[in-house]
């Protein structure tokens, strides 16, 4: 698939890339191939490269060379055959407790979108979900593919302290807060999983086109799993995904 | 060791940041002005980007229990060492039992003060930059206890010659690239947001500064995409936010302008209420 691809500098050490600016599964895949192609060709200049929905962006570490050029290199190995070491994406089984404890805002969701608690929950759990990238906060994915039943604008004030691990809704998204912040989103659960850990090597189990099913669980089942988790001792579900 | 005996208003250790960190939504972090950073180090002989302490405002105040030597750049704080008067932008050697003290703020925003060898802090994926959620400790607080590293004075003098121009701090053109978004400005705000004259809001951090001034746009909002210290951004209700060192490494407010290294430096020796203007880069 070849897009019209669009570059513009941000500063003198970056280029900015971008495809069509829809949030779209083909764009994706083709974000994430350019940017392993790119990792891959090891081009000496080229310090790190970050991708998000329809975006990549290529960091330099000197000034030296003209956009001109930049786009040039990028072009080039983006129409160069496919060098990408194959990557399979894991779907993660992800635990979450929807219990009244946790989900501050199921009432609310469910008197607004006229749905019943029980059917939130197992919308929200009837869905696979794309990781698009992570971003706003450290370990905070962004899920594509929440059901239009569940979709629901941001509180209009944050809360000033959002739970670690907080399952919410905003808008056409939903994700999970990694940490404890600030936060608008609708809270409907609460996940006993570590979404980022300093102390790893790689602090996020999940990357960006990897997929997400959520699963609930009982209160006292979040409880046991949480004990795991913070004894370091949790094996945490996934799958290969074929497609 | 260097014991805090008080710890100032906002202080923090801070290298040159985290690289390679950002596919998992770590902030960059880091010194918000580099230059004065790198030229306190260099005055010790320390490689430009080691970990120094930048206080914001106000000053801390530091007793020492070990022989270095110590030099302090960026903002002017009113230093006094044992009760005497020093200035910045030397080199000063320390005994034990000195007491380090930085008060009221004369001039600039953020002090940088660098140790013979460096602070030997905790370092979290390759940098010593306090950040929430990423280090152990966020800021310094009252009794602290900072080690530093063990290193001989040989190196002092290798940066000597370099001049240091400290205009940068209070100078108010802040000098930017134009941002992927700049082109969905009409004409007309396109000019006026490089002429007209900003004033900073009360919500300034090291995350980002945002402006008072009321700036009408109907620019439509962005897929969530890519952002970095520096971009400037536009909210629909007209905010101009500056992003700085630690901010989030996406954003979906149209990105209408880029600052200069040199203008981050310069924006983070600012406080409430004090002019900027944007400069286009020739």
């Amino acid at each position: 698939m070849a897009f019209k691809l669009c570059y513009k500098s941000l500063g003198l050490h970056a280029v900015l890339v971008e495809w069509p600016a829809e949030i779209r599964e083909d764009v994706l895949q083709d974000v994430l191939i350019l940017k392993t192609k790119i990792e891959n060709y090891h081009v000496k200049e080229i310090i790190q490269v970050n991708s998000s929905y329809n975006s990549l962006l290529v960091f330099y570490e000197n000034i030296g060379i003209s956009l001109e050029e930049r786009i040039a290199i990028i072009d080039k190995i983006y129409s160069s055959k496919n060098n990408a070491i194959y990557v399979a994406s894991q779907l993660w089984k992800i635990p979450v407790c929807y219990d009244e404890a946790f989900g501050l805002d199921l009432d609310a969701v469910s008197i607004e979108k006229k749905v019943s608690k029980n059917d939130i929950i197992k919308q929200h759990c009837g869905v696979i979900y794309t990781v698009y990238f992570i971003g706003f906060l450290p370990g905070f994915l962004y899920l594509g593919g929440l059901d239009k039943l569940l979709q629901m604008p941001r509180k209009s004030t944050p809360r000033l302290q959002v739970a670690k691990g907080a399952v919410a809704i905003g808008g056409n998204q939903t994700g999970v807060y990694p940490n404890e912040s600030p936060g608008g989103w609708n809270i409907i659960g609460n996940s006993p999983l570590n979404f980022f850990d300093v102390s790893k090597e790689k602090p996020c189990f999940a990357k960006a086109g990897d997929r997400v099913q959520f699963y609930s669980v009982s209160l006292k089942t979040y409880n046991n799993i949480k004990t795991l988790v913070e004894a370091g001792v949790y094996e945490l579900e996934s799958e290969e995904v074929n497609d | 060791m260097i014991k805090v005996l008080k710890a100032g208003f906002y202080s923090t250790i801070q290298d040159f940041g985290r690289y390679g960190y950002q596919e998992f939504g770590v902030p960059f972090s880091g010194v918000m002005d580099r230059k004065a950073a790198a030229f306190a180090n260099s005055l010790v002989g320390n490689y430009e980007d080691e970990a120094v302490l930048e206080m914001t405002m106000l000053g801390a105040s530091l007793q020492f229990s070990v022989n270095t030597h110590i030099a302090f750049s960026g903002a002017q704080m009113d230093a006094k060492l044992n009760d005497v008067e020093i200035t910045n932008n030397g080199s000063i050697a320390i005994k034990p039992g000195d007491i380090l003290n930085f008060g009221k703020l004369k001039w600039g925003f953020r002090c940088y003060l660098a140790v013979l060898g460096g602070f030997k802090t905790e370092t979290v994926m390759k940098s010593k930059s306090m950040c929430s959620n990423i280090t152990k400790a966020s800021r310094l607080l009252k009794n602290d206890e900072l080690a530093i590293n063990a290193s001989s004075l040989e190196n002092q003098n290798r940066y000597s010659r370099i001049r240091y121009d400290e205009s940068y701090i209070n100078s108010s053109n802040l000098e930017v690239y134009v941002g992927p978004e700049f082109e969905n400005l009409t004409d007309a705000q396109q000019k006026k947001l490089l002429s007209i004259r900003f004033t900073i809001s009360n919500n300034n951090s090291r995350m980002g500064y945002q402006l008072n001034e009321n700036f009408q746009n109907n620019l439509e909002a962005i897929i969530t995409g890519p952002v970095i210290p520096g971009t400037v951004q536009l909210t629909p209700s007209g905010k101009l936010i500056v992003l700085m060192r630690e901010c989030q490494t996406t954003g979906g407010y149209p990105r209408v302008l880029q600052l200069s290294e040199t203008a981050i430096n310069s924006l983070s020796q600012k406080y409430t209420g004090q002019a900027i203007s944007f400069k286009l880069s020739k």
